[in-house]
């Protein structure tokens, strides 16, 4: 029977059926659903490990044991994974191992939208690209005997639109694959110098086998239709020019990313009358087409940046207007908030009436840069908040004074420890704070080794922040609760004045968690509020100026009591 | 083809109503796509599940000038997608407003005049207070279902199809319910 599924459960069907044992991913929007799925099949071992290089790492090392294996991670986390994986190219594998990255073209939730298909082709490594679910299953277990086949790693690429769009699959059963023997092999597996040296070879003599495989009809296929217009394309801007353009053009749609074929390419080009390339974000199939000798058209005709349209396809190739019948209304835009309630907003509301720079991180609490709140200057990195805010002490000494850092619990796990040694080793009289939710927010509340409890909600060992903090050198640690404003402030004020490293654990869960129980609402006293508008200072959307009071939201307000402490005037409660 | 999104704040739900559609459709024999919003919009910001039904449906997305019925669970939502909607399509809306955080500092104004703006365009358009709906069918939690009542005689099928859909979607002690709210909001249609 036909069933609808998430392509990151598609993915992760793919997985129980082509008898994947070992799963190891940390999270990212829009790849995070792959491992949550995987982790309810009790046939895969599945994990969130504390950073994208751990996972991609403990992952191969289940693959040398003999375990089919498998990482996801979104685009920015294969940045962090790559030390592992440019290296496992040249080991090549044991049993399969399979990496999915997904790109997020359009920036829906993320810093850049870097094209993750520039990794496949610089660390040789053959990267599919499925365009819907049925694919998704399809290409991992093609992905899984490519792996073995070939000896080597192998990338499946997704997209925010495969990853988080539902199609129909049909489901299939488990393959079973029993774990293959591990024989020790330094030559394969020893990347000395000497040996890698001789592996190399192996690596350029593989790409030529999968070249190969790329101009056959096996995972590359051409769809006849009209001959005036051939499209190459893959994954979603497949799925868009299909629509755009029916059965008036041709297609090549690839479904393996590297190598890129080349016969077939020009097979292709000749069997139409121009030809045109559709690729989101940068131009490698058209640069590797006109590296041919081939004509095509592709970034003049479409840009460099975010995501494609149907209407914009069918405007540039068959000159239909794509005008809306009904023009957008103007209405204020509703960007992402700190949740009502949210343990960041007390803590940004501290950190804006101080003044101070705040080196910033990746996370929910990214959102304290936005207005009124506007208590973040930096957003880069997973990590660099403190790393940065090191840099900035060590450049302008009296800046330690003025400026912080702000990163979460995951993220401090994740990339923040290494930069908090630097911090102690180095001797930057920085103050770090660590925004502890006890939770990873963002990407939709998974577990970290800070909460100790496992993605499958089973209680484990757990990193106890303090003593970790202390372990890295830093003898100043102090631990508040950010509901608690004037604590909050006289602690920070402490800290920024002292000639050491510092840390200060805010600490207080997410509002989201289902373990909190939501406050009674609180409400406000419209006789005696003198309009001093203290309240509306903290952005919280269940909180209101429209009457020419202030007024809350009972169905949003979860009684936290933040505007509560800040009112001079005792007219909320 | 039919094409229908859900919109509305990020944290609303929208889950349930793609849902019951997504299983409509797959009885009725159809393809189905469907595409979701996760990740950092779900914060409170706006966001769009696109529900497409038909014979083999390429891109998940529904272009501009395509949308056959937007449901709305909330006020400029609805305005903010109006460029989806082709020619004589429907809006169903939730009668309610939900202020974004520029409207809440003073910063910007809220258009309490927006869907009467939206009528004068000629826009099919269904409001009514679907959490008063469903609250009065037991729980707004069915607020959604309401909507889609409301849009149900619009999307077409039959009625014994969507009950259905709803029986094999929501769980046992909660198909009462629905109903209930379903039919409430079909009264508004």
């Amino acid at each position: 029977m036909k069933k609808l599924m998430l392509g990151n459960e598609a993915v992760a069907r793919g997985l129980f059926e082509a008898g994947c044992r070992f799963v190891s991913s940390y999270p990212g929007t829009p790849s995070t659903e792959i491992t949550e799925t995987a982790a309810e099949y009790d046939e895969i071992y599945a994990e969130w490990a504390p950073n994208e290089k751990v996972a991609a790492e403990s992952a191969f090392g289940a693959c040398v044991e003999g375990a089919r294996s498998f990482t996801a991670m979104k685009h920015v986390g294969l940045n962090v994974a790559t030390d592992l994986v440019f290296t496992a190219s040249y080991t090549g594998v044991n049993a399969g191992f399979v990496i999915a990255v997904a790109d997020d073209q359009g920036m829906h939730s993320s810093q850049n939208e870097q094209d993750s298909r520039h990794y496949a082709a610089s660390a040789k490594l053959p990267m599919l690209e499925p365009s819907d679910s049925a694919e998704c299953i399809d290409y991992v277990k093609l992905a899984y005997e490519l792996s073995e086949e070939y000896d080597t790693p192998v990338f499946l690429r997704l997209s925010t639109r495969v990853s988080h769009s539902q199609s129909l699959v049909e489901l299939g059963e488990r393959t079973e694959i029993p774990v293959k023997p591990y024989v020790k092999n330094p030559a394969k597996y020893v990347m000395s110098p000497a040996n890698a040296m001789r592996r190399h070879p192996a690596v350029e003599a593989r790409t030529l086998r999968l070249l190969e495989l790329a101009n056959s009809d096996k995972i590359n296929k051409v769809i006849r239709g009209g001959t005036k217009i051939g499209v190459i394309a893959s994954g979603i801007a497949y799925d868009y020019a299909r629509e755009a353009l029916g059965d008036q053009a041709s297609y090549l749609k690839l479904g393996m990313l590297f190598p890129l074929p080349t016969d077939l390419i020009r097979e292709f080009a000749a069997s139409v009358d121009k030809l045109y390339v559709i690729e989101e974000l940068d131009p490698i199939i058209e640069t590797h087409v006109r590296a041919l000798g081939i004509a095509c058209q592709g970034k003049e005709l479409f840009s460099l940046i975010g995501e494609y349209t149907v209407t914009d396809i069918r405007a540039k190739l068959l000159g239909v207007p794509g005008d809306p019948v009904y023009a957008a209304e103007d209405v204020p835009v509703r960007p992402p908030v700190l949740c009502p309630g949210c343990p960041h907003r007390g803590l940004f509301y501290v950190l804006n009436k101080l003044k101070v720079s705040v080196s910033g991180d990746i996370g929910c609490y990214t959102l304290g840069a936005a207005a009124p709140l506007s208590a973040m200057d930096t957003t880069i990195d997973m990590g660099a908040s403190i790393s940065m805010l090191h840099g900035r002490i060590k450049a302008n000494p009296a800046s330690a004074k003025t400026t912080v850092a702000v990163i979460g619990d995951s993220t401090f796990i994740h990339s923040g420890l290494t930069g908090l040694i630097n911090v102690a080793y180095n001797n930057s009289p920085a103050t770090v704070i660590i925004a502890d939710n006890s939770i990873t927010g963002m990407t939709g509340h998974q577990p970290n080794p800070a909460t100790g409890v496992t993605i499958k909600n089973q209680q484990t060992n757990a990193v106890n922040l303090e003593e970790a903090v202390r372990a890295c050198g830093v003898r100043r640690v102090r631990v508040v609760d950010p509901y608690d404003t004037e604590a909050l402030e006289t602690i920070l004020r402490e800290e920024l004045a002292a000639e050491e490293p510092s840390v200060v654990i805010s600490r207080h869960p997410c509002a989201l968690l289902k373990s909190v129980k939501r406050g009674k609402p609180l409400t406000i006293d419209a006789d005696k509020c003198r309009r001093c508008r203290m309240c509306m200072r903290i952005g919280c959307p269940a909180l209101s100026f429209e009457t020419g009071h202030a007024s809350i939201d009972a169905s949003l307000c979860v009684g936290c009591g933040l505007c509560k402490s800040l009112c001079k005037f005792d007219c909320i409660g | 083809m039919l094409n229908i999104m859900i919109v509305g704040v990020g944290g609303q739900g929208s889950l349930l109503a793609s849902r019951i559609l997504g299983s409509l459709f797959i009885s009725e024999g159809l393809d189905v796509k469907l595409s979701e919003v996760h990740g950092m919009a779900q914060r409170g910001g706006s966001v769009v599940t696109y529900i497409r039904a038909g014979e083999n449906i390429a891109s998940p997305l529904i272009p501009t000038g395509e949308c056959d019925v937007i449901i709305s669970f909330e006020k400029i939502e609805a305005a903010r997608y109006l460029p989806w909607l082709k020619k004589n399509g429907m809006i169903v809306v939730n009668d309610q407003k939900i202020s974004p955080l520029s409207v809440l500092t003073g910063a910007a104004e809220y258009p309490d005049d927006i869907l009467d703006k939206i009528e004068k365009k000629g826009v099919k358009l269904i409001a009514f207070d679907a959490l008063g709906a469903a609250a009065e069918a037991g729980s707004e939690r069915a607020a959604n279902v309401a909507l889609l009542g409301a849009a149900s005689r619009e999307i077409g099928f039959s009625r014994e199809a969507w009950e259905n859909a709803i029986r094999s979607t929501v769980k046992p002690a909660f198909v009462e319910l629905n109903l209930n709210a379903f039919e409430i909001g079909y009264q508004h249609s």
